[in-house]
């Protein structure tokens, strides 16, 4: 299958000398979500803003739907769509009179229906004739968003799209981008929240100092990198851990009362068996026990930090 | 809509009507007529000249302005546009304004003065010439400003004296020899002496020199935004 976006070799000198893209080269499939993870400063704008047009490369290519994006810009641009991190609005303007323009400005023919249901579906059909100046924080994200995919656009770039918002916002805006997927529109974001990455990403893809460290299924990523913990609740608190138990990856909590047991669930043999037969040697007995599976966070943090 | 008329129509119409009524009726009453002309019919050309460039100037600096500074530029940069169709939305409102204003103080003017237009056409193509010139210079303006300061100030401290010493109330013949020779330096001479021909058949020097030094300017801002787009200067990183 063709790819919706393939970025060859791509590479962005700033002016004053500022590597912000080295060598990147990234495929993204037609009616993905991706999520693009990176520390502030690592290019995840920067490339955004080179596919979208806003800033040039200094070298590599760049193609949406097998069209480059320099020398078929109208093509491209045409189906793409792009909420920046900022809120950038056209202060003066009513709801409805923005998003209409947006629409025009791209290339499309009026539509009042198309714009009523995205205005619909962001929950902005109340404050259809309010002007932005007069919409709140949360309300002006809404409008970007209702503004970008004013053209229907299939390729929908999302750069921090629940930065600064509310709970409730970010719970309709990740219905809004589900039933994208739905329709058949490919969502790239970047975020802060890796929590949103692990709910709505496909695809996880992670960029430090512009370089991609790693591309990979978002389920695929944390079987791999993810660890697991065994938690057991003691009915004795311990001092320390007994020599009898030195030869497994385990921990003590500070009050002597959680033993903590990290393994490798993809190995046959994670230890488990031994260790609690172990602890059935050693006297040492427990109430309760749990599970649970490093979080897409802590592996982002870890993949952050080897970069380094 | 209401804004665009009180603001853009109204206020200009206003300021003009004030010189009118100053310098052609009440002052202008007691000055002896230059070159055949009445002082009051005389200004007109030069006034609407005045209005011209600033309202083109201004129009499109803070058009393509306003949305760099606000960031909303962005939305324009990723549309699929190409420069000459950003340039002539942004340069065509504004010069298609200018034209309206400049037509609208011409209906005004003759309200308070008799006019007599001798080459209507060439007096059209000053018109259009002009704006399109100084909406030209504006978008240069307004790409190059990083600050309201930077915007006001070339207008404020350049253009404003350069039309006021562009014979705007005066034949540049009425100036001593000296003052006549560095009038000649004023860009803006030739404009308004251009178009008060058009009126009146009455100018400061040559028609052709004039036409030729309007399209010399339009020419000089073309190449400008031209260069501007091609290095994406203040537009693209």
């Amino acid at each position: 299958m063709q790819p919706i976006l393939d970025i060859k070799n791509l590479n962005k000198t700033y002016a004053g000398g500022f590597e912000a893209l080295k060598n990147v080269s990234l495929e993204i499939k037609p009616g993905e979500i991706f999520a693009l993870l990176g520390p502030n400063g690592a290019g995840k704008t920067t490339l955004i803003n080179i596919v979208c047009g806003i800033v040039s490369p200094t070298s590599g290519s760049a193609r949406v739907r097998g069209h480059d994006i320099i020398d078929e810009y109208r093509s491209t641009r045409a189906i793409i769509g792009l909420v920046p991190q900022e809120l950038p609005v056209e202060t003066f303007e009513s709801v409805w009179n923005t998003t209409s323009f947006s629409r025009g400005l791209f290339g499309r023919p009026p539509n009042p229906e198309h714009v009523e249901k995205v205005l619909r579906s962001l929950s902005l059909w109340d404050k259809k004739d309010a002007r932005i100046m007069d919409l709140s924080g949360g309300m002006k994200r809404r409008v970007l968003i209702a503004k970008a995919l004013a053209h229907e656009p299939d390729l929908l770039f999302l750069d921090e799209p629940t930065a600064g918002v509310d709970v409730e916002l970010r719970q309709d805006m990740w219905n809004v981008v589900r039933e994208l997927r739905e329709s058949g529109v490919t969502v790239i974001l970047t975020t802060h929240y890796i929590e949103e990455a692990e709910k709505m990403a496909d695809r996880v893809g992670v960029i430090n100092h512009g370089e991609i460290i790693l591309v990979q299924d978002k389920e695929t990523l944390m079987l791999e990198l993810g660890r697991k913990q065994l938690f057991l609740c003691l009915n004795e608190p311990l001092g320390e851990i007994p020599p009898i138990l030195s030869e497994h990856d385990l921990e003590l909590s500070d009050d002597g009362n959680e033993l903590v047991f990290t393994y490798d669930s993809k190995q046959e043999r994670t230890g488990i068996t031994k260790l609690m037969s172990e602890l059935d040697d050693a006297g040492i007995t427990f109430h309760d026990l749990n599970t649970s599976q490093s979080s897409l966070e802590e592996i982002f943090v870890g993949l952050v930090h080897r970069s380094r | 809509m209401r804004r665009t008329l009180v603001q853009s129509i109204v206020a200009p119409v206003l300021s003009t009507s004030l010189y009118f009524v100053i310098f052609g009726a009440a002052i202008g009453s007691r000055i002896a007529e230059i070159d055949g002309v009445s002082y009051g019919a005389f200004i007109v050309p030069g006034l609407i000249m005045l209005s011209l460039l600033t309202e083109s100037i201004s129009n499109s600096s803070f058009g393509i302005y306003f949305p760099k500074f606000t960031g909303t530029i962005f939305e324009l940069m990723s549309a699929p546009v190409s420069y000459v169709e950003i340039l002539l939305g942004y340069v065509g409102a504004a010069a298609t304004k200018s034209v309206i204003i400049g037509s609208i103080i011409l209906v005004t003017a003759s309200f308070f003065v008799d006019l007599n237009i001798a080459h209507p056409i060439v007096m059209v193509l000053f018109l259009v010439l002009t704006s399109v010139s100084f909406s030209l210079f504006g978008f240069i303006l307004g790409i190059w400003a990083d600050g309201w300061e930077k915007l006001t100030i070339v207008p404020i401290l350049v253009i404003m004296p350069l039309t006021f010493l562009g014979g705007t109330f005066y034949s540049i013949s009425m100036l001593p020899p000296v003052w006549q020779t560095i009038s000649l330096f004023n860009p803006l001479v030739y404009l308004i002496s251009g178009f008060r021909w058009s009126f009146y058949e009455n100018a400061d020097v040559a028609v052709g020199l004039s036409l030729g030094m309007t399209i010399g300017f339009l020419v000089a801002c073309l190449l400008i935004v031209r260069w501007i787009f091609s290095s994406g200067y203040k537009l693209r990183t």
